[in-house]
């Protein structure tokens, strides 16, 4: 049997381990066009931060794809699946042929049409190892930088940068910070602790013009920087797929197996969308555990086994400056708030289930309400009041927690 | 493989499992200089009530989704043990995010995880916490389930 992997990230990396788990012969080839050993691309604002460094950042040790017998092409662009022949075709020309593929191209930075944007001298993304360095080289402490998103992407850019650079100031459309996983509470309390940490922030505003180190803003107001980084949004890589014929939503369509619609063709990560049971409905949850588990269903079902991963869910958690935000599914539903200077908590609830939950400052054992999301627990066969005060395994019931503690069978 | 049980009807709530455990960490060869005027940060916690206590610390999953949703690939799996390699980890918590059972925790000193390694790292080589119980309300048995 012969594996492609295009794409050489968390996906990847959870197909090769996939694959392994059922066959360890098959031959297993990785194309992908960065240079580089599997590195962890949500690190680069940790590299920035100087909390790790390139070698610490390798997502799996130096010995990886020798010990699964990955054959790597490296620093090569795969140009187009040739679906006829079973082969991918590489910048070059070169063809690599398969039994199975995977589709793992993840995304890429979407910068929109913006006005004078070709004057602006220093600009960068925020997404791939090359993008840090580069941006790493151009800011020195005196550097006056304007982040355009205030999103995940923007602020752990923020953050990663804030202590190396002379001011940093941050755009964004939207109206509150972390729009896609804060509510309005939530997003303003870690607002508040940004800004105590020296970053600016312009809301509900966005750039009219672009000048050389200046940009003009819808609301009137002007403001000059030197390095500009863009974090608007991204973008699934999916022309690689649409082009031979995979049905394609906003994400590469893929079902509970990680197959596409056409045959030996499988798809995880970033470039997919998927079904999300907490909001139920199909979208793409670009986050690296997601990534890592449809890869790895991927892998064991390419390599003939039989594995289903069907309780994926948007969850973050992600820090700044020490303050961590924790947070998990849907918030459509009954919200149950609490609430002091340094702490918040939003349990959502809907239909005798838990569907989402925002836990900033305090997160301790934030998983088992993870938990009760992803495994649809009926909230009336737990003890609600009890776990919804502070999460805790003494809220099930006694039967059930011989099985998760004492190793009785179920 | 081995892994920590819990019996809850046996357990009496004693917190010793939790001294023993800090000990255990702190690298310190007396326990009372490693415990004394110390607040503990044990990777096992008694929950309860004063009916019922029992003891909760990772489970060693045999599909450990804390390994498979780590970030920064400080998590994996040794001979059957749930390790976290604390040099890669940046303390993002999606571990804590996503065990089930409540298991991993940040570290005191901040910045990465810990989380129960059945004491294979450090000295005493198997769990202080079992060896320490009163009433033998953890054990650490093979039962070939989890």
């Amino acid at each position: 049997m012969n594996y492609v992997i295009i794409g050489n990230s968390a996906a990847a990396v959870g197909c090769i381990e996939g694959i392994r788990s059922v066959d360890k012969e098959g031959g297993i080839t990785v194309i992908s066009d960065e240079p580089y050993h599997v590195y962890s691309r949500p690190l680069i604002s940790y590299l920035l931060y100087g909390k790790t460094d390139e070698e610490r950042m390798k997502y799996r040790p130096d010995d990886f794809y020798e010990k699964n017998h990955v054959k790597t092409i490296l620093g090569v662009r795969a140009e187009k699946i040739d679906s006829g022949r079973k082969a991918v075709v590489l910048a070059g020309g070169d063809s690599i042929p398969f039994d199975k593929l995977l589709i793992a191209t993840g995304s890429r930075p979407f910068v929109p049409p913006m006005a004078g944007l070709d004057k602006v001298e220093k600009k960068f993304s925020f997404m791939r190892l090359d993008d840090a360095k580069a941006l790493g080289k151009a800011i020195t402490k005196e550097s006056r930088v304007l982040i355009i998103g205030a999103g995940l992407i923007g602020l752990k850019c923020a953050e990663g940068i804030r202590d190396r650079v002379g001011s940093l100031e941050v755009v964004d459309l939207a109206d509150r910070i972390l729009p896609s996983i804060l509510d309005e509470a939530g997003s303003a309390m870690v607002r508040k602790y940004l800004e105590s940490h020296g970053i600016r922030f312009y809301l509900g505003d966005s750039v009219a013009q672009f000048g050389p180190g200046s940009a003009q803003l819808k609301s009137g107001k002007r403001l000059t920087f030197d390095v500009l980084v863009v974090a608007v949004g991204v973008r699934p890589n999916t022309q690689l797929a649409a082009d031979i014929g995979c049905k394609v939503g906003r994400g590469i369509a893929i079902d509970e197996r990680s197959a596409t619609s056409l045959p030996d063709i499988y798809a995880a990560g970033d470039c997919c969308e998927c079904f999300d049971i907490a909001g139920g409905c199909e979208r793409i949850l670009a986050i690296l555990p997601n990534a890592y588990l449809q890869g790895e269903t991927a892998g064991v079902n390419m390599a003939g086994g039989s594995k289903c991963f069907d309780n994926a869910i948007p969850m973050n958690a992600i820090g700044f400056f020490g303050l961590h935000v924790i947070t998990a599914g849907s918030y459509d539903g009954d919200a149950w708030v609490q609430s002091s200077e340094q702490t918040y908590k939003k349990l959502v609830t809907k239909d005798n289930r838990l569907k989402g939950f925002i836990l900033i400052g305090d997160v301790a054992r934030a998983g088992i309400y993870t938990s009760l999301i992803r495994e649809k627990t009926p909230l009336d066969t737990i003890d609600y009041e009890l776990i919804r005060e502070k999460p805790q395994l003494m809220a099930f019931a006694r039967e059930d927690r011989a099985v998760r503690l004492g190793g009785a069978k179920r | 493989m081995k892994r920590i049980y819990v019996n809850e009807k046996w357990c009496l709530g004693c917190h010793l499992c939790e001294y023993n455990c800090a000990f255990a960490n702190s690298g310190e060869t007396d326990m009372v200089r490693a415990l004394q005027n110390v607040k503990i940060h044990p990777r096992i916690r008694v929950e309860g009530d004063n009916q019922i206590s029992f003891a909760v610390q990772c489970r060693h999953c045999d599909d450990p989704l804390c390994v498979k949703s780590c970030i920064s690939g400080a998590m994996s799996v040794r001979d059957g043990v749930v390790h976290c390699d604390t040099d890669k980890c940046v303390g993002c918590l999606t571990c804590v995010l996503v065990c089930p059972y409540g298991a991993v925790m940040p570290a005191p000193d901040g910045g990465v995880i810990q989380k129960c390694e059945l004491c294979t790292n450090n000295r005493f080589g198997e769990p202080a916490c079992v060896k320490g119980c009163p009433n033998h309300a953890i054990v650490f048995e093979e039962r070939g389930v989890q």
